[in-house]
């Protein structure tokens, strides 16, 4: 069902565990299919210097949680707000279609965490 | 494939075929292939072992042979008694049910009700996981025409009581015209319990091969003498007229076998019942916020379902598949479908806890150092899901 890069992810997710002093964070959560996750993030310079998570889910929401946060660590706010569900998805070789809004879960999440620091500055992303 | 031994504990879904039953449905396959309806010798063999299966399901059931009808699946014996209701009767019917049966009761009762055929009660659960009889006995209407309660849950375990049930619909039925048909799709109860159609005074019952033991893709469907239903199938006129397609030989001879064996396995029950109730002590001890669900008396002895807090179903089953554990998730994420278990919230769980819960089944197979390794390592990975989760 899962492709062994996703099974990877789950198994040795990076970046993961609660952030101490985070600039932000996103909490995005699917009580259909019970995934909460949450990304937080340290800005520098405009830059996302640091990201971890911590997710409550599937093994899809756990590997696309890891994986967003591998993709989005030393990005701009600007370069990390573009990356799209597809993209996380074509990352992981691929996922299953009705695990599919898991990565768009993944990218919420992220999207959230950045308006959130967003909404700290007087600076609009 | 990994050569490390495997740890089956998903019985639930299906069983092994025994080896004594597979040795039994062979010959069938090769030497004894002929169609039971023909008239020459090779045929008449195939029919005389097909008969004797007939035998072997009624004697299990206390039954008589020619109540018993063999099927494709115990979902199609499901299917089989809501739809063949139908047009024997004038008026739109009422079926009670259960919010917690099998899909193959549930879907066919939904699409009748969806072209305005039947009208349908569902009742609902207490915190046991079992009906109340008292509820069952408010919903009866004078145009009921069947209840169908399932014996044994297939995902909590959890036992109804079929024979309160029986005697209520028997005393009702005495004082009725139109009769209620008591049906109970008895899948997973017939490996653990008692299933004596006369003492439970059940009308019908489904039945499958390859829950106990048996071949998969045969069902039965036990249909009381003197009840009619019309055919679900037609055409050649097998099963009495009222099964049509060729019989499934082999598979009939497995699921007689298979029956067989599950009398004379009844002994091993107890040591079931025992392994299932260390694992169950042994995750509550060692694992916090774990709960069991669903009544620990009212349960098949081989089922444990439980929810742990803040670790997702699948990637449970996910991490035991990891080190060969074979089990299943409450939930339906690893399906097709996102939504909770219907069964879990309707015993009253939170949607995150039922998408927090494992059925481990036991089978015959199973052995107290299979246990030891769950133990062992189930502790570690849901500590691991628990920091992944940050719960």
């Amino acid at each position: 069902m899962y492709s062994k890069k996703v099974i990877e992810h789950f198994q040795k997710p990076k970046n993961m565990g609660k952030m101490k002093n985070p600039d932000a964070v996103g909490e995005v959560g699917n009580p259909n299919c019970g995934d909460v996750m949450k990304l937080y993030i340290k800005v520098k310079n405009d830059k996302i210097e640091d990201i971890s998570f911590e997710t409550m889910g599937c093994v899809a929401a756990i590997s696309t949680s890891s994986m967003i946060t591998d993709m989005a660590k030393g990005k701009t706010l600007a370069q990390a707000m573009k990356i799209s569900y597809n993209d996380v998805a074509e990352e992981l070789g691929k996922l299953p279609p009705v695990k599919m809004h898991c990565a768009d879960l993944a990218v919420k999440a992220l999207q959230k965490a950045i308006k959130n620091y967003a909404g700290t500055k007087t600076k609009t992303y | 494939m990994n050569k490390k031994k495997s740890i089956y504990l998903d019985n639930a879904a299906t069983t092994p075929v025994d080896s004594a039953v597979f040795k039994k449905m062979q010959p069938y396959f090769f030497e004894q292939y002929g169609n039971p309806s023909s008239v020459y010798s090779l045929g008449e063999r195939a029919n005389y072992a097909v008969e004797n299966a007939r035998e072997q399901v009624a004697d299990f059931l206390n039954c008589s042979s020619n109540e018993i009808y063999f099927t494709g699946s115990a979902s199609e014996s499901d299917n089989w008694i809501i739809y063949g209701l139908l047009s024997n009767r004038k008026k739109k019917i009422h079926i009670i049910t259960s919010i917690i049966e099998h899909k193959a009761i549930l879907e066919p009762c939904r699409n009748l009700k969806e072209k305005g055929l039947a009208e349908i009660t569902y009742l609902p659960i207490n915190e046991s996981g079992l009906i109340e009889i008292n509820s069952l006995e408010k919903a009866i209407k004078k145009n009921t025409a069947l209840v169908s309660i399932m014996y044994a849950n297939s995902e909590i375990g959890t036992v109804q009581p079929i024979e309160e049930i029986g005697a209520l619909i028997k005393k009702i039925n005495s004082k009725r015209k139109e009769k209620i048909i008591f049906h109970t799709d008895a899948v997973q109860a017939v490996n653990y319990l008692n299933c004596d159609v006369q003492k439970l005074s059940i009308d019908s019952l489904s039945l499958s091969g390859h829950k106990i033991y048996g071949p998969k893709g045969i069902g039965a469907l036990y249909l009381r003498n003197g009840i009619s239903i019309n055919p679900l199938i037609r055409g050649g006129g097998q099963e009495r007229k009222m099964r049509s397609g060729t019989e499934n030989t082999p598979g009939i001879i497995g699921l007689g076998e298979a029956i067989k064996k599950v009398e004379q396995s009844k002994s091993k029950n107890q040591s079931i019942k025992k392994l299932r109730n260390k694992l169950i002590t042994g995750i509550l001890k060692d694992i916090p916020n774990s709960q069991l669900n669903g009544s620990l008396e009212k349960r098949l002895p081989n089922n444990a379902h439980i929810s742990f807090d803040g670790a997702e179903g699948e990637s449970i089953v996910m991490e035991l598949s990891q080190r060969n554990i074979f089990v299943s998730t409450g939930s339906a994420c690893a399906s097709n479908s996102l939504s909770p278990s219907s069964v879990l919230i309707a015993l009253g769980l939170s949607r995150e806890q039922s998408h927090c819960s494992i059925r481990f089944t036991l089978g015959r197979q199973t052995t107290s150092s299979d246990i030891d390794f769950v133990l062992k390592v189930l502790p570690g990975i849901i500590s691991r899901l628990r920091k992944i989760s940050g719960r």
